[in-house]
């Protein structure tokens, strides 16, 4: 699936995150090209999260760079605004606004930050939500709904703005487990639509199945990175194996 | 004239008949400068509130770090000073202070709203501060994941949210400036009590006079804290919704085959299928 454009849509280099005296990402670099879908691995607390956060700056990186079709967003001069407009970000605790309907939801950014209008954000909004099936439900408060269909709602609202890139921070990880399925097809529809993601997950199989390349992170670097095959199959890293091994042991 | 000797609903109606207008006229003060006051208290609280809560990130340019730190400094002390003194000093400072000092002269009224804004704007930017402040972190993220700047994630996310939580605050507000306008009869503003001490001064009645304006406070603030309530119950919505469209059961688009199966793979299957019936 990948282009045949060589400009990475995301490239980071360098990346240091320091929150106080810990070190929670060192020299980070990674390239995101088009059509790319990488899912990020590894234990909890090495960092997975925070690179997520830094790429759409959520976090301010300590240092390095975060080059965006080439364009550092880095520098000053880049619109913060513009830039997250067009990166996506879908959470672990889904965020929905609360005091909106699921529609509102979908539409709200379309019609602030892309000034688009009131119809065609809702045209926008409802593309999205039937793609991701909760049409029926454009009526309901966040707090009306299921943990899998707010996730469903979440993804469907970043959708609306049409990014280039979406980042999913473990999307799963705060449902229940019969509602994990819901999502994962939800996000595996994207895959086969082509769309470029970043994906943060503790779903195994989901990431074997679904990614072009898989980075794996281990206190705070990127221990490894290769196709699914390889790191799953036969990763040449001693840390990835173990974590795989004990991972797999757990989940049996 | 009358005297005590008399009975006292005889009183009351005399004191009705004589006073009624007086009264009347005294309420409209009172609740129009609780009303006023407490919109303006409201205005200024927010704005102050969303000062505090600005963000200072690293990236921003030096001059707009200094000037928010100095904004904010100003902000605390004003908050300090008139949550931290009585009103009616306030009001006379205010009132005979311009006067004597500045030589503006304004009229008690005007006066009165203005010692009751600033008055309720202290007190509110630190509920609309908590309001703020309780509001999750996730909401803010999540508007500025899809691009949104600092004001419009207030305006459109937080606020709304913020605003509903200090919704009661607000009433509380509402309530304590009805009752506490009183203390503006030290700069004469004829408000109720004013209008009730003036009553007793000019017919020698006292208790049944101010049991009459026991009353007519009472209703007043009854009549807001009961407005309030159904404004609460309104902002809230319909517990239940409706579903829409076609699809009822809300079953997502690609689940709408087998589910646990890619295109590919259910489009593999389907032909393989139609082959073995061929």
């Amino acid at each position: 699936m990948r282009n045949d454009n060589k400009t990475p849509v995301i490239e980071v280099r360098h990346l240091v995150k320091n929150f106080g005296k810990v070190e929670v990402l060192m020299d980070i670099d990674f390239k995101t090209y088009p059509g790319d879908v990488i899912c990020v691995i590894g234990s909890s607390g090495s960092g997975k999260s925070t690179l997520l956060r830094c790429i759409n700056l959520l976090e301010t990186p300590t240092g390095g760079d975060i080059l965006f079709n080439g364009k550092n967003i880095m520098d000053r001069k880049t619109s913060v605004t513009d830039y997250r407009a067009k990166v996506g970000m879908v959470f672990q605790q889904f965020n929905l606004f609360n005091n909106m309907t699921v529609l509102q939801n979908c539409m709200t950014g379309q019609i602030k930050v892309l000034k688009r209008s009131k119809k065609e954000a809702e045209e926008t909004a409802m593309k999205y939500l039937t793609q991701v099936g909760m049409d029926p439900y454009i009526n309901a408060k966040p707090h009306q709904i299921s943990g899998g269909q707010k996730q469903r709602v979440a993804i469907a609202r970043a959708l609306a703005m049409e990014p280039e890139v979406l980042l999913f921070d473990e999307p799963t990880s705060a449902l229940d487990p019969e509602m994990v399925g819901e999502v994962l097809e939800v996000m595996r529809e994207l895959v086969e639509n082509g769309l470029t993601m970043i994906i943060v997950t503790h779903e195994m199989a989901f990431a074997r199945d679904v990614s072009t390349r898989v980075v794996f992170m281990d206190k705070g670097v990127i221990a490894e990175e290769d196709t699914p095959e390889i790191i799953f199959n036969n990763p040449t890293n001693p840390r990835t194996r173990e974590f795989l091994a004990r991972f797999m042991h757990d989940q049996d | 004239m009358l005297t005590a000797s008399k009975g006292f609903w005889e009183m009351v109606s005399y004191l009705i008949k004589v006073g009624g207008k007086d009264f009347i006229l005294g309420a409209e003060k009172t609740i129009l400068l609780a009303v006023v006051g407490t919109a303006i208290g409201c205005i200024i609280g927010f704005l102050v509130g969303i000062v505090q809560t600005i963000p200072i990130q690293p990236r921003d340019v030096l001059i707009k770090k200094i000037s928010l730190k100095i904004v904010r400094i100003i902000m605390s002390v004003y908050i300090e000073v008139f949550r931290g003194t009585p009103m009616i000093i306030q009001a006379v400072v205010i009132y005979y202070g311009s006067q004597e000092a500045l030589g503006i002269n304004m009229t008690a009224m005007f006066a009165g709203f203005v010692i009751i804004s600033i008055n309720t704007g202290a007190y509110m930017s630190e509920s609309v501060r908590g309001g703020i402040d309780s509001i999750d972190r996730g909401q803010t993220e999540a508007a500025k994941a899809i691009g949104m700047t600092h004001f419009q994630t207030m305006f459109s996310i937080v606020f709304p949210q913020a605003l509903r939580n200090i919704l009661p605050q607000i009433g509380n507000n509402l309530i304590i400036n009805i009752k506490d306008s009183s203390v503006l009869m030290i700069i004469s503003v004829d408000e109720l009590f004013y209008t009730t001490r003036t009553l007793v001064g000019a017919y020698y009645i006292t208790y049944p006079t101010y049991l009459i304006t026991c009353v007519i406070y009472l209703s007043m603030t009854f009549t807001c804290s009961r407005l309030l309530r159904w404004y609460e119950r309104k902002i809230d919505g319909p517990d239940s919704y409706n579903l829409t469209g076609t699809n009822p059961k809300g079953i997502p688009v690609q689940n709408r085959r087998p589910t646990g199966l890619t295109m590919q793979m259910f489009n593999r299957k389907y032909n393989d299928q139609r082959s073995a019936m061929r």
